[in-house]
C-alpha cells in the first residue's frame, strides 16, 4: 500500500502493522523509495543497506506478530555509531573502507528491538561541527530550504527522518549535536544525561561530554527508543545502574504546579535573532497558559561556557583522535580534515607543558562552576527552558570560514553537555517555511520530566504535523 | 592572556600531534587557532582559586568488572585483521621504527 512516510511516526506504524493495515516490507520499501528519490540532491546518507537484505529482514518480521517494541521501524544510524558489517566512516576520509566487525551495544539493543537498519548517516567529520558543513564528504541539505544547513553535527540524521528514509535516527550530543539539527529540521531530538546511555562502539568525540541520543517526529516516538537504549552497560563504566523508567507510559501529566525557570542570560544574548526570540516567548506563554509556573532564573558562568568547552572538548579529541594512526584500520593522518586538525592542534597546545595550568586546568576548574549552576538552579526549578538556535538555519557556507562564529551556534547548548544534564529539543513554531526549536533542560536523571513537559506541549501544538515541502 | 601562534609554534604542535602541515595552510591555521585562543582567554577573567576541577560529572568512582575472560567480546585474528591495510603471517605489519 501507499503510505506518506513524512508524516508517519513510529506510534501510528506499529499500531498500523500490529492491525496488518501494512507490513513492514511497505514500511521499508516506502523508505527506500524516498532514499532513492532524495539522497542525491539532499546527501543525508553515506552509505545504504543492500534493498534484498532490508527486504528479507522486513519479510522476517511480518513473519512474526510485531511483538517487538520497534518490529519492522526502519532506523537509520548516524556513522559514528559502530555498524557489523556496514561501513562506518564517522564522516571522515579516514575511514573511508572501514567495515566494522562488532556492533556498538545501542545497535544491537535496537536490532534486538525489531528495528531494520536502513543505513548510516552524513555527519560533520568526528561530530565536528554545527552545520554538517564538515563533512569529508558532501554537506547535506536542509529538507526545509536546501541553501540552508540542517544543522550538525548529526546532520544526516535529522535530514533522513524529515525525508521520509526512515522513523528514527540515531545521533551523539557532545556540544548540540542532536539537538541543534533536531531544532533545524523540526524533530525531537534527546540529548539524555551523561551515563544514561552506553558509548561502547560509538567513535568518541570527547569522551567526558558524548551523549547517545536520537532524533525522532514527536516526543513518544522519542521516549519509545530511550527506553529500549538507555541503561547500565558492562562495557561503558561510565554508565548508570538507575533503573531506566517506561517513559512512554508516564507522558500524560498537568502542567499545574510545574516550576519552569528561564535563565535570563539565554534570553538577553547579543546576536539573538529577534524572530526566533518572539517564536520562544509565544511557547512559553503556551507553557504558562497550561499551568506552568514560569520564573527567571540565573546561571552566572554563561559567558565563559563556550570558552571552557573550547578548550576541554578539543583537548579529549585530540586524545581520542591520537589513536587513528592507520594501522589496524582506517588511513594515515593525513586524511584528517580541517576542522579535526584544528581541534587536535587546540587541544594538544591546551595540554602541552607550559600551558596546561592556564587552559586545561583553569577549564576544568570552571566545568565546576558550571555544573553548580545547573545544580542550583534544579533545586528551585523543575526544569528549564531555553530558545535551542540563536538564529534560524543559516545558510551553506554562511559561516564555514570563521570557526568561532560556526562556534557560538551552539551558545545555548555547550553548557548542558558541560553539566552533563539532560535536554530535549521540541519543535515550537516557524519563522516562514523555517523551523524554530526550543530546548526544555531537566535535571540529572531526569528525562521523565523534560518528556513529559514535551509532550503536552505538543499535544497542544502539533508542530511536527508541518512536513518539509518537497 | 592571549597567545599568537607563530609558525615555530604551530610547528611544535604538529609535531607533537603527529600531524603534517601544509606550508600553504601556515598562515590559515595561524591566524584561526589565534582566534580560537582569543575567544578562550576570557577564561582568565574567573576566580579559579580553591575551586576543584572537574573531570567526569557521573558521581562514579571504581567501576570494576569481574576478573574473568568475556569470550563474546573478543575478535578473532581474522576479524582484527579485516580492516588492516598490510598484514603479514597473521600480523598487523606497522611503520618501521628503526630505519
Amino acid at each position: 500500500m501507499k503510505m506518506e512516510i513524512k508524516a508517519l511516526t513510529i506510534q501510528s506504524a506499529l499500531a498500523g502493522l500490529r492491525t496488518k493495515q501494512f507490513t513492514a516490507v511497505d514500511v521499508v520499501g516506502a523508505c527506500l523509495t524516498n532514499v532513492k528519490k532524495f539522497n542525491e540532491d539532499y546527501q543525508a546518507l553515506l552509505a545504504v543497506v543492500d534493498e534484498d537484505v532490508l527486504m528479507a529482514q522486513a519479510k522476517d518480521i511480518d513473519a512474526t506478530d510485531y511483538s517487538l517494541p520497534l518490529s519492522g521501524i526502519p532506523i537509520v544510524l548516524k556513522d559514528l555509531f559502530t555498524s557489523d558489517g556496514i561501513r562506518t566512516t564517522a564522516g571522515s576520509k579516514v575511514l573511508e573502507q572501514y567495515v566494522p566487525v562488532f556492533d556498538a551495544t545501542v545497535v544491537a539493543k535496537l536490532k534486538a528491538a525489531g528495528a531494520i537498519i536502513i543505513g548510516k548517516a552524513n555527519q560533520d567529520a568526528w561530530g565536528h561541527g554545527s552545520s554538517g558543513e564538515n563533512s569529508d564528504y558532501t554537506p547535506t541539505k536542509n529538507p526545509y530550504d536546501p541553501s540552508r544547513v540542517p544543522g550538525g553535527s548529526s546532520s544526516g540524521s535529522a535530514a533522513a527522518v524529515a525525508l521520509g528514509m526512515c522513523l528514527a535516527a540515531t545521533g551523539t550530543d557532545t556540544g548540540s549535536s542532536v539537538r541543534l539539527p533536531a531544532a533545524f529540521c523540526n524533530l525531537v531530538g534527546l540529548k539524555p544525561t551523561y551515563g544514561r546511555v552506553s558509548r561502547y562502539g560509538i567513535i568518541a568525540m570527547a569522551s567526558s561530554f558524548d551523549t547517545i541520543g536520537h532524533i525522532t517526529k514527536t516526543v513518544y516516538d522519542n521516549a519509545l527508543i530511550c527506553e529500549i537504549t538507555a541503561g547500565k552497560d558492562a562495557y561503558d563504566a561510565t554508565t548508570s545502574e538507575i533503573p531506566v523508567p517506561q517513559y512512554t507510559n508516564k507522558l500524560d501529566i498537568k502542567l499545574q504546579g510545574v516550576k519552569i525557570g528561564l535563565p535570563k542570560e539565554y534570553f538577553g544574548l547579543h546576536g539573538m535573532d529577534p524572530r526566533v526570540s518572539d517564536v520562544t516567548r509565544t511557547a512559553i506563554k503556551k507553557l504558562e497558559d497550561l499551568g506552568a509556573r514560569i520564573v527567571d532564573v540565573s546561571l552566572p558562568h554563561t559567558s565563559v561556557a563556550m570558552a571552557c568547552y573550547y578548550i576541554l572538548v578539543p583537548s579529549e579529541v585530540s586524545s581520542n583522535l591520537a589513536r587513528f594512526d592507520g594501522v589496524r584500520f582506517g588511513n594515515g593522518r593525513e586524511t584528517f580534515g580541517m576542522e579535526a586538525k584544528r581541534r587536535m592542534m587546540i587541544g594538544t597546545y591546551a595540554l602541552s607543558s607550559g600551558y596546561y595550568d592556564a587552559y586545561y586546568k583553569t577549564a576544568a576548574q570552571i566545568r565546576t562552576l558550571i555544573k553548580k549552576d545547573f545544580d542550583d538552579v534544579f533545586g528551585a526549578v523543575d526544569v528549564l527552558v531555553a530558545p535551542s538556535s540563536p538564529t534560524l538555519p543559516f545558510a551553506i557556507g554562511q559561516k564555514s570560514n570563521d570557526p568561532v562564529a560556526m562556534y557560538l551556534s551552539d551558545i545555548f547548548m555547550c553548557p548542558v553537555n558541560i553539566a552533563g544534564v539532560p535536554a530535549v529539543n521540541v519543535p515550537c513554531g516557524f519563522v516562514g517555511d523555517l523551523p524554530v526549536g526550543m530546548q526544555i533542560i531537566g535535571p540529572q536523571f531526569g528525562e521523565e520530566r523534560i518528556y513529559q513537559i514535551a509532550s503536552i506541549y505538543e499535544k497542544e501544538t502539533q508542530w511536527y504535523k508541518k512536513t518539509p515541502k518537497i | 592572556m592571549s597567545d599568537t601562534l607563530t609558525s615555530s609554534d604551530l610547528a611544535h604542535i604538529a609535531k607533537l600531534v603527529n600531524l603534517s602541515i601544509d606550508a600553504d595552510q601556515y598562515d590559515l591555521f595561524s591566524s584561526q587557532l589565534t582566534a580560537i585562543l582569543d575567544f578562550v582567554s576570557r577564561l582568565q577573567e574567573v576566580p579559579t582559586k580553591n575551586i576543584a576541577p572537574t573531570a567526569q560529572v557521573t558521581g562514579l568512582t571504581n567501576v570494576y568488572r569481574d576478573d574473568v575472560v568475556d569470550q563474546p567480546r573478543i575478535l578473532t585474528q581474522k576479524d582484527a585483521l579485516a580492516n588492516a591495510h598490510e598484514t603479514h603471517n597473521g600480523f598487523f605489519v606497522v611503520p618501521a621504527v628503526f630505519e
